[in-house]
């Protein structure tokens, strides 16, 4: 680790501190339908849309409709992308001339992945979808999903907020607001800056380039695996141009993280230098990740009328933040210690540690400051691969996963998810005080633990199960391209990020088969969907409630204490989850390597 | 029922209780606790894998006999919990044994019937000696009683009819004299009958805060069930599968059956604290409320202040010194028997060093108070000495042309103004000699209980029937948060309705017909056993002892309630990393040596581990029946302080403590040669 390495990823957190309070008041401004400075512009054409669609804009919603307007909204938008996908030879924009995304559990998979704002992605972008997918099928779902979350995360503040009323907004307006003044904006700034940086944005067919030097590479079958003759050699291919792929890419990228998306327009995600050039395009990206989230803490405070608690929160989340850097960018600087020599250790001429599947200009501490982000909110962009992480390194991406980011989280994801545990741990210690446990005044009772509960059983449900099943049965494992523990690790990873809606890879897998396709597309879906129907259960419950005044004898939920406590129950929760599958993958994997024997 | 604090571990009790695990363990009533229903499941496969036969048989039955008396430790708890009260039922039915009453019948003459025969609306005539047959109303005569078969409170109590005094309790004895009793309860019905149904926990249902909490270990538990049934797969992939054994122990370990088996004794206790603080809960319910409460209604007399008034000082007028005043207001309550008389003796002696006179040798007369002169004094020698309300001596002394000084009127006002009962003496030929301040004195320590609820948040209002200007006076004086002056029923409702609607929850006490309403519609209502048979019936606890100043310590046992589920909760989720470091290393550092690493115990073999952990889970029950039946130390402090210590504790010592307990069976077993 180098002094330089931590000042970057320090530099980081300042400019995420520095930003929560004016973004979070603009968002609760956004929401609150008070006047913001974008309403001279974004106003008229907000009203214009209700007259269109024949919203009414003052008609508020019980947490029943709001939950079937945000269902019905997703599905549609599924359907239109799965249908896109496969019909998109006959749209325009398709230089490239690709036939249908095949086969069908493809295309169904990659509309659950976007719909979830997930963005796994089981296939190529630049072999495999058209400009017109890109942009009309896939960035559409990128604001949409993200408008979706957001929406989400202040219809669960207003339920906290509110008292003795059955209504906690209008899905229609919050999805428009999140759209026009949150996503919209940003991303046009965004997207010009990162063209500054070289970031392309066109609709040229691909160029091809002369290489200097012929290549030879190995031959890769349709499973993933190098290709081996008769003679029993490794096929070699030898290989004199190179395609370069185009596109539109900046405006995708912007929105690949300021709306935690995470799907590449490149299969290489941010690693590919047409995504993200430079140091900065590579610090825009990762601000764009934590931003929203960390602004909506100061939302969650100020319209819940408690501020210390929105700071509390941030606390607990900038604090798991900095813990899962600071691991994973030891174990990354620290190397594989069974690669003893100079080409490890940090000079002029080397960034020293583990620099496998990490991209020079990005160098370990920006890898594993960006590996660290992507899971710690659920985007899933990636500037590295997190397969050829040292086992520790990889395994805080994973661990980042199963507690369900909430380190800052997804846009509204994180936050409604970061909630859910507050609701747990001021059940679980709230009666330490020796009170029915209240949370800003609101009890927590019977109901609201249930659905609290069922949030909490979706995601180890999910993933262990699929797990378990993956790796006892063929089609499972025939996935793997590692074996023993790194393998298991890339299964469990795959149904990790799929459920927790992440969508990055740890790469390895060769996850285009049925079976990944069907069980990923379906747990995406069960990861938000059923997550978010007993979350909404909550807030309209709470939105119901009577406030009780806080005294001297209310749970605080304000102090340095809390914030302790809600990361004690978080990672306590998460580890006692996962704990024996972290065992049998990443941990026995360390240990083993430190035994001297690699995967 | 006997106030002594029962002994925890009593023989009967422990016997009958051992008895009570064994039958619990029906699976019909297993289903009502989650938890443990999963843990006699697993015990049930392990024994029939175990009557299979197979390896390791010496481990395999070790496991097998550990998971039952986790069961059965869990059922002996709950027994344990529910034998203290059925002890105490006992007690109460030996006061309900069958009494001959005597019915009056229309024509005056009286026929001999057992007392469970009689209905409400029955007349009955009880003398001195004779139990009193069921509950009723003395409607004729007073009498002594002693109701120690139900207060545990050897001095007898009187009864008369009228008023708030009437109510009798069946099963208690009269003492003296005669009374005619109304019956007010059916056979079955009465409140001895309902105290015994409510200590033995009969009917106990679930509070709504055990519900949610049983949800939440239900969601565990299931959760780990995910855990541990996933965990083969993996072990099959890696190599290395496990016995049944292993994986259920792992299971047993992981959900919470500390909290899961403790949790009901943990409620049963609370109840039964309440009882030997002489509180009967009516319901689970209104023992939690009593946790949540946020503010009390405290009546002003007999529960902030003593309950009457009493002299304080005396103030003299013009040209009449003090020693003159005092042995003049001393002379005119040397025969006045009511105790704002007898504090003026006592004031007189104990300020100005005057005893107490024979009157009887000076010739005196004693005039006693009446409604038309509102005064009262002593004739003597020819003296005349009146002392009453200001305006009733003005009065007199008007008539004996001689008006009333400024200076007493002064001292008169400004008594007033500050919460004291100005009481004015004079004597025919001298005019006014001074004036008594009567004081409402506040109890000893009520400002600082008031202080410490404060520091728990809770708001103290007192009520009283008095002016705002004196009860502002006795506010400020006792230290409670707000007052309710000159309050009739309905404004106690309407103040009770009003905090409610702000989300508070009401506690108060109360005992006159009157209170009902109020009562019923308080979150936590104490009836005084002493009050009337309406306000028992409305409120949801019953002070067998009828001290209101009680309801200090009901919240308190609530908080306890809810502070000892919290803390076994947190203690029980926070002890599975220990089990997780002994028994994950244990089940694969077979196949995969170097997962020793995780062995941070040292623990010797990989079957010790398994069964240390598995003992300690089990033993940890035992361990802390005596704290779920004594509640978890309470001591009035901010929730934030609160929370801090008990999260050292319970959260932080739940991490550590099974570290070493492992440990320590680890070392035990293994030396004994068990695994």
């Amino acid at each position: 680790m180098t002094v330089n390495g931590w000042l970057q990823i320090l530099f980081f957190l300042a400019l995420v501190l520095l930003v929560t309070k004016p973004l979070g008041v603009f968002l609760a401004r956004v929401f609150s339908r008070e006047r913001t400075f974008m309403d001279l512009v974004l106003r008229p054409i907000e009203r214009l849309l209700y007259r269109l669609t024949r919203v009414d804009e003052n008609h508020e919603m019980r947490w029943t409709e709001y939950a079937v307007s945000m269902l019905l909204f997703s599905l549609v938008s599924m359907l239109l992308l799965y249908l896109i996908q496969r019909v998109q030879f006959f749209l325009p924009f398709n230089p490239q001339k690709f036939t249908a995304v095949n086969p069908a559990h493809l295309a169904f998979n990659t509309a659950a992945s976007f719909t979830t704002n997930t963005n796994w992605q089981a296939y190529s972008g630049e072999s495999t979808m058209s400009y017109f997918t890109q942009m009309a099928g896939l960035a559409y779902h990128n604001f949409a999903s993200a408008a979706v979350g957001i929406s989400l995360a202040i219809a669960f503040i207003r339920g906290i907020a509110r008292r003795q009323t059955e209504t906690i907004g209008n899905f229609w307006v919050d999805l428009v607001r999140s759209c026009l003044w949150v996503l919209l904006p940003f991303c046009l700034v965004g997207a010009l800056l990162l063209v500054s940086q070289g970031v392309v944005q066109n609709f040229r067919p691909y160029d091809t380039a002369q290489l200097v030097v012929p290549q030879q590479v190995q031959r890769v079958g349709r499973d993933g695996k190098p290709v081996v003759g008769s003679d029993g050699k490794v096929l070699m291919d030898t290989v004199t141009e190179q395609t370069i792929a185009q596109g539109p890419v900046a405006s995708q990228e912007i929105i690949k993280e300021w709306g935690t998306n995470g799907g590449g327009f490149f299969n290489a995600n941010s690693a590919h230098p047409f995504e993200n050039p430079t140091p900065f395009s590579n610090l825009l990206e990762l601000f764009s990740i934590f931003a929203i989230s960390a602004g909506l803490t100061y939302t969650l405070g100020r319209m819940t009328g408690s501020q210390r608690h929105g700071w509390a929160v941030w606390a607990a989340m900038a604090t798991l933040f900095l813990a899962g850097v600071t691991t994973a960018y030891w174990a990354e600087a620290h190397g594989n210690p069974l690669l003893i020599g100079e080409n490890q250790r940090v000079s002029a001429l080397q960034p020293g540690g583990n620099m496998e599947g990490k991209e020079v200009r990005f160098g370990i501490a920006n890898s594993a400051l960006f590996a660290t982000v992507t899971t710690d909110a659920s985007c899933g962009a990636i500037n590295g691969w997190h397969d050829s992480y040292t086992p520790l390194g990889g395994m805080v991406p994973l661990v980042n996963i199963m507690l369900s980011e909430v380190i800052f989280g997804g846009v509204g994801a994180g936050m409604y998810g970061m909630l859910i545990y507050v609701v747990l741990a001021v059940f679980i210690a709230g009666l330490m005080v020796g009170r029915t446990p209240e949370y800003l005044g609101k009890k927590i009772e019977a109901y609201d633990v249930k659905m609290a509960m069922l949030v909490a059983l979706v995601f180890p449900l999910v993933i262990l199960v699929f797990t378990a099943i993956s790796s006892v049965k063929g089609f499972g494992t025939s996935g793997i391209t590692n074996p023993g523990p790194h393998g298991f690790t890339q299964i469990l990873y795959a149904f990790t990020s799929g459920a927790g809606n992440n969508g990055s890879a740890f790469g390895g897998l060769n996850a285009n088969t049925l079976w990944y396709n069907t069980t990923m597309g379906f747990i995406m879906l069960v990861g938000r969907f059923f997550m978010i129907i007993p979350m909404l259960g909550i807030a309209g419950n709470l939105a119901r409630k009577k406030y009780v005044p806080p005294s001297l004898g209310t749970f605080p939920v304000t102090t340095p204490l809390f914030t302790v406590l809600l990361i004690g129950v978080i990672l306590i929760l998460g580890a006692l989850t996962f704990f024996p599958a972290l065992s049998l993958g990443p941990i026995l994997e360390h240990l083993l390597m430190g035994a001297g024997k690699v995967f | 029922m006997a106030k002594k604090r029962r002994a925890l571990w009593e023989w009967k009790i422990v016997r009958r209780a051992m008895w009570d695990a064994v039958r619990k363990l029906n699976p019909r009533k297993m289903m009502g606790n989650p938890v443990m229903f999963v843990v006699e499941i697993g015990s049930v496969i392990t024994t029939a894998l175990l009557v299979k036969g197979g390896a390791a048989f010496k481990f395999n039955l070790q496991i097998t006999l550990w998971l039952w008396f986790t069961v059965l430790f869990a059922n002996f708890a709950e027994a344990m919990a529910e034998g203290r009260g059925k002890a105490q039922a006992d007690t109460l039915r030996k006061a309900r044994s069958e009494t001959v009453a005597n019915r009056l019948l229309e024509n005056g003459e009286t026929e001999k019937m057992p007392s469970s025969k009689l209905r409400t609306g029955d007349l009955v005539l009880v003398s001195a000696g004779e139990l009193i047959p069921s509950d009723g109303e003395i409607v004729e005569g007073v009498a002594s009683v002693d109701e120690s078969a139900i207060t545990g409170e050897s001095a007898p109590v009187i009864r008369e009819a009228g008023g708030d005094r009437s109510a009798v309790t069946g099963g208690t004895r009269v003492l003296s004299d005669r009374i005619k009793v109304k019956v007010t309860s059916n056979p079955g019905e009465t409140f001895l009958d309902r105290m015994i149904a409510l200590v033995e926990g009969a009917e106990r249902q679930k509070t709504p805060n055990e519900i949610a909490l049983n949800i939440l270990l239900a969601g565990l538990t299931i959760i780990f069930l995910l855990a541990v049934v996933s965990l083969q797969p993996f072990a099959i992939y890696s190599g290395s599968p496990q016995t049944i054994f292993v994986l259920v122990s792992l299971l047993v370990c992981l959900i919470p059956t500390t909290i899961g088996g403790l949790l009901s004794a943990i409620g049963i206790a609370g109840m039964d604290r309440l009882v030997q603080h002489n509180v009967l809960a009516m319901s689970g319910r209104a023992v939690e409320a009593a946790g949540d409460v946020n503010t009390l209604l405290l009546d002003k007399t007999g529960t902030i202040t003593l309950g009457n008034r009493q002299a304080s000082h005396f103030f003299a007028a013009p040209g009449v010194n003090e020693q003159e005043l005092a042995d003049a207001a001393q002379l005119s309550s040397l025969a006045d028997e009511t105790p704002e008389g007898r504090s003026i003796v006592v004031l007189a002696k104990e300020k100005y060093g005057l005893r107490g006179r024979e009157l009887s040798s000076r010739n005196a007369h004693f005039v006693p108070f009446s409604a038309q002169t509102r005064m009262s004094g002593v004739d003597l020698n020819g003296f005349e000495i009146r002392k009453g309300a200001a305006d009733a001596i003005t009065n007199y002394l008007l008539q004996n042309g001689r008006p009333m000084p400024g200076e007493v009127k002064e001292s008169v006002e400004r008594i007033a103004r500050s919460g004291g009962t100005p009481l004015v003496v004079a004597e025919k030929a001298r005019g006014a000699l001074g004036v008594i301040e009567l004081k409402d004195i506040v109890k000893g320590g009520m400002r600082e209980r008031f202080e410490q609820l404060r520091a728990i948040g809770i708001r103290t209002v007192m009520i009283t029937g008095d002016n705002p200007l004196t009860a502002a006076a006795i506010a400020r004086e006792a230290g409670v948060d707000d007052f309710l002056a000159q309050a009739t029923p309905e404004d106690k409702m309407r103040l009770i309705r009003r905090e409610q609607e702000n989300g508070k929850l009401v506690a108060m006490t109360g005992d006159g017909t009157n209170d009902a309403p109020a009562l019923a519609q308080a979150d936590v209502g104490v009836a005084m056993n002493t009050g009337t048979q309406a306000a028992k019936e409305a409120g949801n606890m019953v002070d067998l002892d009828s001290n209101p100043t009680k309801l200090i310590e009901i919240v308190g046992i609530g908080k306890q309630l809810l502070m000892t589920r919290g803390s076994l909760t947190t203690f029980s989720i926070a002890n599975d990393v220990a089990k997780y470091f002994a028994i994950i290393p244990a089940m694969f550092a077979g196949t995969f040596p170097v997962l020793n690493t995780l062995n941070i115990m040292h623990l010797r073999t990989a079957e010790s581990a398994v069964l240390s952990a598995v003992i300690f889970n089990a033993l940890i029950i035992i361990v802390l029946i005596p704290l779920a039946l004594r509640g978890v130390r309470y001591r009035p402090m901010s929730a934030a302080a609160l929370l801090r210590r008990n999260l050292w504790i319970y959260g932080v010592g739940g991490i550590i403590i099974p570290f070493i307990g492992i440990k320590l069976i680890d070392m035990l077993i293994t030396r004994v040669g068990l695994a």
